[in-house]
């Protein structure tokens, strides 16, 4: 094509419109390379989507826990979804100070809404009423706090009954929560995300 | 292949004649090994051939190590101790693997710091700069997921930890995180895929080393005065240089016995040395170690992801321009790879036209900080987060940024710098007196 005309001409690399037929080669090409390129992406796609979650991954996603022998002031520790949840009990010291720690950081908390996946205003506020567990008959409100035990920061499991605020530390970068799981002090961005959580039967809970 | 005028294979025989007609192998062998290469060259070249020593290392007892390996968090463990205890001699195996994997990172860090004193990133030779950093990017990604093999607690924590970066980024992070873990969590799905990318990665690693050397050939080697070669004729260019083979690869073997010695010392009498116990327990996702720490030489850049929490002032006003797109965790991220991005852009960043560090009176004192700066910040990345190492890694980064994007980029216009002598062959008779005329170029 390129003796034809005598000199290089980028278009003609691609183009034939000085061609007779030009129209048609054209459309041709434009054809071909489309169909490549969706061919290409079709082919591609299956071979990065293997990389998500696979089946039996995403069929695990809830759990029951039996918590009647959780005594208060102590915590259990469930594997669920490959990551531990905190399921605390909390005693009347812990609740009284947790409300405490309300007021004394009242607009100031590094993350101020509740990251609970049981109320559905995503922007309910931190407050520790927001955070705890409607209590089962008998026990005074707030006694129960399921959170997942994930430092929000880059993954780690936070320690119980540790740090500044007497809540979790997480050891890897030293963020501290406080009694109702919510970032204080450190680099973590965000409060302990509450998974969906109920009452089952009794004292059994559903997790998820 | 060479810019720089010399010799070429000529066959000589009639089988050699009818080889290279169809394929000439031998001539491109010949002419790489052959290459006219500085001869003034010093001792902090060696590093190349150590470096391409690590990648057959790693590679040989690498594919080793994995017809007794078993890739699955309830096997994964237990196949390594069974490498440790039944396999013949496959503990030293391992211990060559995972220190090979650190002699590794000592060679490429003293190889990269080389280019950096003696300006060997600058024109003409940003390519081999680039390669040489995507190299080094590819080595981290290596080690990396070669640590979460053993899956003990370092190795699991260690991947939650750095996937979790991923997750860092604005709204496409978690998807992200998530392909790379296949699951809510680091799991078998994420070891599988680790030791698949393992056992990749180096041979593109080692693809990429061939473009590395295709490269520096192309344009010569760089060498410690930073002057050009004499290109004019082979006579003048033979005045120069030396071939590489077999001058600079006795030279480069010495060089590498050496380091050896002191290598085989430690796999053989401390070969856990800089490793961490924790690793020696297997991998329990309800435990974190209480204090995880990455791999030595991974520490720097860990100091810096570190360094920028939520209190310190750049990072607030990065928050605030962006309206909180860019909070202090993706900051932290951003940091930590703009660190090495900082490196990979020095060709551009350096103002000066003078190559050589050796000729720059400002830049030296300059560059000797910025290596106790990556001392400093290796030391206060295996540091617990706290005071005062807070404070310390934020002004080491600070140093680490400063040096490439201000101090680069203001010496070349405020230095004034010193005479450098006219030809390589000036400087290599400075040192060794006019007698070294008499090399045969052969």
């Amino acid at each position: 094509m390129f003796a034809l005309s005598g000199r290089l001409n980028w278009r003609s690399l691609v183009s034939h419109a000085e061609d007779t037929e030009g129209t048609r080669r054209d459309f041709l090409y434009y054809a071909t390379a489309g169909a490549g390129a969706v061919t290409a992406g079709a082919a591609v796609w299956p071979l990065v989507n293997q990389m998500n979650p696979s089946a039996d991954v995403q069929a695990l996603s809830s759990i029951f826990v039996d918590v009647s022998g959780v005594e208060p002031g102590t915590q259990l520790t469930v594997m669920f979804l490959g990551k531990p949840v905190f399921i605390r009990h909390r005693t009347g010291a812990e609740i009284e100070k947790a409300r405490l720690q309300d007021q004394e950081a009242e607009g100031s908390f590094p993350d101020p809404v509740a990251r609970n996946a049981n109320i559905s205003d995503p922007s309910a506020s931190a407050e520790d009423a927001n955070r705890v567990l409607p209590s089962p008959e008998g026990e005074a409100p707030g006694a129960w706090i399921v959170q997942m035990g994930v430092c929000t920061h880059l993954g780690c499991v936070p320690l119980g009954d540790a740090g500044d605020f007497d809540g979790w530390f997480c050891p890897c970068h030293g963020s501290h929560y406080d009694l109702a799981g919510r970032i204080r002090k450190g680099p973590a961005p965000e409060n302990l995300p509450i998974p969906p959580v109920s009452w089952d039967n009794g004292l059994t809970l559903k997790i998820g | 292949m060479s810019g720089i005028p010399h010799d070429h294979y000529e066959p000589k025989t009639g089988a050699e004649k009818w080889l290279h007609s169809r394929l000439p192998v031998v001539g491109l062998i010949y002419d790489t090994i052959m290459i006219p290469t500085p001869k003034n060259l010093n001792w902090w070249w060696i590093w190349g051939i150590v470096l391409a020593f690590c990648l057959v290392l790693q590679i040989v007892t690498g594919i080793i190590l994995v017809m007794h390996y078993t890739p699955h968090v309830d096997m994964a463990f237990a196949s390594v101790e069974h490498i440790m205890r039944n396999v013949n001699g496959g503990h030293m195996i391992r211990y060559v693997h995972m220190n090979g994997a650190s002699l590794f990172f000592v060679a490429v860090y003293i190889h990269i710091f080389r280019g950096l004193f003696y300006g060997s990133y600058k024109a003409p030779r940003e390519i081999t700069w680039i390669v040489g950093m995507l190299i080094y990017l590819l080595m981290m990604g290596t080690a990396f997921m070669g640590y979460v093999l053993p899956w003990g607690q370092m190795s699991f924590w260690g991947a939650t930890v750095i996937t979790g970066l991923f997750g860092a980024i604005p709204v496409v992070g978690e998807p992200i995180q998530t392909l790379l873990l296949g699951g809510p969590a680091v799991g078998n799905a994420t070891l599988n895929r680790f030791f698949s990318l393992h056992y990749l990665l180096p041979f593109v690693i080692a693809g990429l080393v061939i473009v590395h050397i295709w490269a520096f050939h192309t344009t010569g080697n760089n060498n410690p005065t930073g002057v050009d070669v004499r290109k004019g004729s082979k006579e003048e260019a033979e005045k120069d240089t030396l071939p590489f083979w077999p001058y600079f690869v006795i030279k480069d073997f010495l060089g590498l016995a050496v380091v050896l010695v002191i290598f085989w010392a430690i796999v053989g009498f401390m070969p856990n040395y800089l490793g961490h116990p924790d690793n020696y327990i297997e991998a329990n996702p309800l435990v974190t170690p209480a204090h995880i720490v990455p791999e030595w030489y991974f520490l720097p850049f860990y100091a810096i992801l570190r360094a920028f929490t939520g209190e310190v002032w750049v990072v607030q006003i990065a928050s605030f321009v962006t309206g909180g797109i860019v909070d202090a965790k993706f900051f932290g991220v951003l940091a930590m790879f703009g660190a090495i991005i900082a490196m990979a852009l020095a060709p551009w960043l350096d103002t000066s036209s003078v190559r050589s560090g050796k000729y720059r009176p400002q830049f030296k004192w300059w560059f000797l900080l910025l290596i106790i700066d990556f001392f400093a910040l290796m030391w206060l990345g295996a540091m617990p987060a706290e005071e005062p190492y807070a404070s310390l890694s934020l002004i080491a980064s600070a140093y680490w940024f400063g040096y490439f994007f201000v101090i680069l980029p203001l010496l070349g216009v405020i230095e004034k710098p010193e005479a450098m002598p006219a030809t390589i062959e000036e400087d290599f008779d400075a040192h060794y007196g006019k007698k070294s005329e008499a090399t045969p170029a052969e």
